[in-house]
């Protein structure tokens, strides 16, 4: 009797169990399955998936328990409450952009601006259902921009941050199935078959090197809080682009960015337990990040013919590349190249939607640090 | 769902689209310029 009485002890933790926490089970399933099957953004989907899971097994020790502190929660109070995380992510991101082609025609950063417009109207619709710190940082998924969300997020405090990180990892991988319908009943066929022939210009080295010093002292004069952010991609920058760290370039491409990626994922995870994630929030938040891509790329698109009721015949502008304005590098450029391909086989659009996406990088991460700075005027 | 902040939301969307156009706009601005100084070096 009292070897069944033991034995049964072993079982005790499955009284612990609860549907949430079964379904958070599913979810994680679903973010492998996305993650190895469809290959979406495997190296972040693949942990966030695995975590969802180890945290959500019950009293499970990954994180904290009572008094014993979890490994994951550790992690979680070492690298993401203070943003250090995201930040050293941002500067092996900085270190894998070529802004040379964006630099030979700059005009072409304002579609970056233009397609940070589904963040304000994100912000708007979030801020009917939300408080204004979780209405911004919900806001934040339409930067199309993993770090950059989980900076706003975690400094404005948010308590979605699991759902805010889902969602943004998820559109991201998503963009090939979300743009193209927006894309297509934004512009006329008349548009779609706009041809771009590209010339190639030049930039210096001197101009490469001073673009992030110059990019992170004029975004830390009008937006101070998006300097860390900005900053730490364009230290990254810096080191590609200076010539004599290319060690240090590699590293942070390769190395750096690798080693964050694995925690990153896992600790993103440990905001993903059953009670904050299984909500009618979440769908909700879902539902207002699908809202922020569809008006991001709605923006980028618009402003592109905007300019073209201003600009003679021969010299219009596809439409369609302002809708690679936003943060998901590569996908989005090569949507829409393969969207311009798809409406006329000759109609190469790759060197101008690369270029704008590449300025939505740098859009995104400042679009962020605006919000910061709106909120801390506002708040 | 209340509208008590949409006066706060919608001047952010207002602020916020002026302020990334501005910031981009110097940006752009900036960049010709160097190229222009530094072009061939």
């Amino acid at each position: 009797m009292q070897f069944l009485q033991t034995f049964a002890g072993l079982f005790a933790n499955f009284g612990n169990l609860t549907w949430q926490m079964v379904v958070m089970w599913v979810i994680g399933g679903l973010l492998i399955y996305l993650a190895i099957a469809k290959k979406m953004e495997p190296s972040l989907l693949l942990p966030m998936g695995f975590g969802a899971i180890l945290v959500n097994l019950p009293l499970s020790g990954a994180i904290t328990q009572g008094t014993t502190v979890g490994p994951i929660s550790a992690l979680f109070d070492a690298g993401m409450s203070n943003e250090l995380f995201p930040l050293l992510l941002f500067i092996g991101i900085g270190a894998m952009i070529d802004f040379g082609p964006l630099l030979e025609k700059p005009w072409l950063m304002l579609f970056g601006a233009a397609a940070q417009f589904g963040i304000f109207v994100t912000l708007v619709l979030a801020g009917l259902f939300f408080d204004l710190p979780d209405a911004a940082s919900i806001a934040v998924i339409g930067a199309a921009d993993g770090p950059t969300a989980i900076f706003v997020a975690n400094t404005l405090g948010s308590k979605y941050l699991g759902a805010i990180m889902v969602a943004a990892y998820s559109y991201m991988a998503l963009v090939p199935i979300v743009q193209p319908p927006v894309i297509r009943l934004c512009t006329t066929k008349k548009e779609r078959l706009i041809r771009m022939p590209y010339q190639k210009g030049s930039v210096s080295k001197t101009t490469k090197i001073l673009f992030p010093i110059v990019v992170t002292m004029l975004a830390g004069l009008v937006a101070p809080a998006s300097v860390a952010l900005v900053g730490f991609l364009m230290f990254g920058n810096l080191l590609r682009e200076c010539g004599v760290l290319n060690a240090l370039s590699e590293t942070a491409q390769n190395v750096l960015a690798n080693l964050i990626t694995i925690v990153l994922g896992l600790t993103v995870a440990g905001q993903m337990t059953a009670d904050k994630f299984v909500r009618p929030d979440t769908l909700l938040i879902l539902a207002l990040g699908l809202v922020a891509f569809i008006f991001d790329t709605a923006g980028g698109v618009f402003f592109a013919k905007l300019l073209n009721l201003f600009l003679p015949e021969g010299k219009k502008i596809n439409p369609m590349i302002g809708a690679a304005g936003i943060s998901a590098f590569p996908m989005s450029g090569r949507v829409v190249n393969q969207m311009g391909l798809a409406e006329d086989n000759q109609n190469f659009l790759l060197m101008y939607s690369i270029s704008v996406n590449v300025s939505g990088q740098i859009a995104s991460v400042i679009a962020g640090g605006l919000i910061l700075t709106l909120m801390s005027s506002c708040v | 769902m209340s509208t008590a902040l949409l006066p706060v939301t919608l001047s952010m969307l207002c602020a916020g689209m002026a302020g990334i156009f501005l910031v981009l706009g110097v940006l752009v601005l900036g960049v010709y310029a160097l190229n222009k100084f530094f072009s061939g070096k």
